[in-house]
């Protein structure tokens, strides 16, 4: 990802012209949306099949077994059948909401594992692309308007240095000066161990958990929403009906929210949609440093074991929520083009 | 290509030189990576190998910095400012082979995508789309998680998972420039697919490739941190990122060893940041439309 600021364009000239009927768009947008999940799963199974290692070995790790136990293991697992016999049992569990079983948590089944985690990981990523977008978006328009000046100079340097920043170093510091320097804020998990919190209570004590990490991904991610919402606002700074709205005798500020914003705002939003992605990978090691239980984490516990069904269920499940946002992007962003709607 | 060709696009290139010397901003970033290339390059005269191997050091562990040691030394005793510039190789050899990877993917994928038209255009443009929404560092994860650990297993890990944004700018300039009329006039005179890509197309695309690059590296340093911190690193090799995960196991980021836990993590940010600042100068040089209203 870069901070590409003739992105939001490229995006816009790819999409279909004016007279294409609505149901079409989504048909293609659909499509596509598809054969990406397609080839998440295709990839999800194949990559894992040229591994060097010996899954079974990993297993049972540390332990006295028998060369026929290990044969046993093997053929249980499936692991004797021929590729194509393996792939097409692997689309078939697949199909029924089956990721396998998990090498290392014995007793759950992956799809178990990944659902209990996918609530903290919305609950943490949806927190954090919130507040970044508002604060990126707030801040991007404000620098534009009075680009040169010191509000400018001051805001676009620290959102490019705090996007220089390792996510999981930053993470580290505000661990070590806020966590455990000055004890402020909890460091790991989402909940007080034992404290059994209910009500209220609970949800003050997961906001306390959710205050490091939050901070963490945000300073990382809203520097990207500043820079582009920037950029289109200065696309948009010697258009003509700006202009014409200052000659109508508007103030500077009406100028800016009611005429300069709402055109800038369009390509920034399918921008926002398309960082999902990158939000993803912010909260693998904002999760893994803070030991946050969600999907990150848990991404994190499979390749450090490794658990490699545990590691391919994670790959294609965060895939296809991004995919999915991808989709809903397109069409909100046909929703919100009038230009598109109309026509 | 004629000699006035040439001559055209070396007074091109020193106007362009001149534009990028008026970002102060821009050029500061050049200066100091120039320098931290120069310091990683002399890394070997600076500190023998040597002197790092935890057999042969003499030094306490754990050491606050003092005058024989200006970053102290880690848990093995190592000296930290040593390890930092022996880091400086990896880490830059590491951004710049894996945007290397990238860059010519995405170059050579974007141009294809742009040129061709049909069932070659259609498949192209479905695997750009599909590694421009996969989660990169997920896949990342994957593929290093798969391929024995090494070096050259995060390049790959990098150098596949970021080249789609690369190809998407190059397809949308290959498609500017190949509606322009000397295409045209190329093509009417007999030019092949490979002539017009390599010798019309080609150099075109190369200024806009050129500032992609820049900022690329920084998020491939970043990205081999991050790889190194989850454990996937070259536990043989020192990188800045392999020195945060170790100051993190042997548990100097709670115990308070601030200068294990700083410098490297200051390093990244600073290179990275450099990266960055000349990439976006680059960027408005190379884009008359950004250069109005910088």
């Amino acid at each position: 990802m870069t901070i590409a600021s003739n992105d939001a364009v490229t995006v816009a000239a790819d999409d279909t012209p004016r007279g294409a009927s609505l149901r079409r768009y989504v048909a293609v947008k659909a499509g596509g949306a598809l054969i990406s999940l397609a080839m998440v799963v295709v990839l999800g199974f194949f990559a894992f099949r040229v591994l060097p290692g010996d899954p079974v070995r990993t297993m049972t790790q540390g332990r006295q077994v028998t060369p026929e136990q290990l044969e046993g293991l093997r053929r249980q697992l499936g692991l004797d059948d021929p590729l194509l016999v393996q792939f097409w049992n692997y689309l078939r569990d697949l199909a029924t909401g089956d990721l396998g079983q998990s090498y290392v948590y014995k007793n759950s089944s992956v799809a178990e594992l990944i659902a209990d985690r996918l609530l903290p990981t919305l609950l943490l990523t949806g927190t954090a692309a919130a507040i970044s977008v508002v604060l990126g978006l707030w801040l991007g328009q404000r620098t534009a308007w009075r680009r040169g000046s010191w509000f400018d100079k001051v805001h676009t340097g620290l959102a490019l240095t705090f996007w220089s920043v390792p996510t999981f170093w930053l993470g580290l510091l505000l661990l070590l000066v806020f966590g455990g320097g000055l004890g402020w804020f909890p460091t790991t998990g989402m909940t007080t161990a034992g404290a059994g919190y209910t009500g209220v209570e609970h949800v003050l004590d997961v906001a306390h958990h959710l205050v490091l990490p939050v901070i963490t991904m945000v300073a990382v991610v809203y520097a990207q929403y500043l820079m582009v919402m920037r950029a289109s606002v200065l696309e948009e700074m010697h258009s003509d009906y700006l202009t014409t709205a200052r000659a109508k005798g508007l103030r500077d500020d009406l100028v800016r929210t009611r005429h300069a914003v709402p055109n800038a705002l369009l390509p920034t939003v399918t921008l926002i949609f398309l960082t999902v992605g990158g939000l993803v990978g912010g909260a693998v090691t904002v999760e893994s440093v803070f030991s946050w239980p969600g999907l990150g984490y848990l991404t994190y516990q499979a390749l450090s074991e490794p658990d490699l069904p545990l590691l391919q269920g994670t790959f294609v499940v965060f895939s296809a929520i991004v995919i999915l946002m991808n989709f809903v992007a397109d069409l909100v962003y046909r929703v919100l083009d009038p230009r598109l709607r109309s026509a | 290509m004629s000699a006035a060709t040439w001559q055209r696009r070396r007074a091109g290139l020193r106007e362009s030189a001149g534009e990028f010397a008026s970002y102060r901003s821009g050029l500061v970033g050049a200066v100091l990576l120039v320098l931290v290339v120069l310091l990683a390059l002399a890394a070997p005269l600076l500190v023998p190998r040597e002197s790092l191997a935890v057999t042969q050091v003499t030094a306490d562990r754990n050491e606050v910095p003092s005058l024989a040691h200006l970053l102290g030394t880690d848990s093995s005793g190592r000296d930290v400012l040593g390890m930092l510039l022996w880091g400086a190789r990896a880490s830059l050899l590491v951004g710049f082979a894996a945007t290397a990877m990238s860059m010519v993917i995405g170059t050579v994928v974007g141009m294809a995508a742009g040129h061709f038209t049909g069932l070659t255009q259609g498949a192209l443009m479905r695997v750009i789309d599909f590694f421009l929404v996969v989660p990169s560092l997920v896949l990342a994860i994957v593929l290093s998680t798969v391929l024995a650990s090494g070096l050259w297993t995060i390049v790959i890990a990098i150098g596949v998972t970021s080249w789609a944004s690369t190809a998407r700018v190059v397809r949308a300039q290959t498609l500017t420039i190949e509606s322009r009329a000397y295409i045209e006039r190329s093509r009417a005179l007999g030019a092949g697919d490979a002539h017009i890509l390599g010798r019309h197309v080609l150099p075109a695309v190369m200024p806009l490739v050129l500032a992609n690059t820049t900022l690329a590296v920084g998020a491939a340093i970043i990205a081999e941190s991050t790889l190194a911190f989850l454990g996937l690193g070259d536990p043989t090799t020192y990188s800045w990122g392999s020195m945060l995960k170790r100051a993190l196991d042997t548990g100097a980021a709670t115990a308070g060893f601030w200068w294990q836990v700083l410098p490297p993590g200051i390093a990244i940010v600073l290179v990275v940041l450099c990266f960055t600042l000349v990439g976006r100068a680059l960027e408005s040089v190379l884009n008359p439309v950004l250069r109005s209203h910088r």
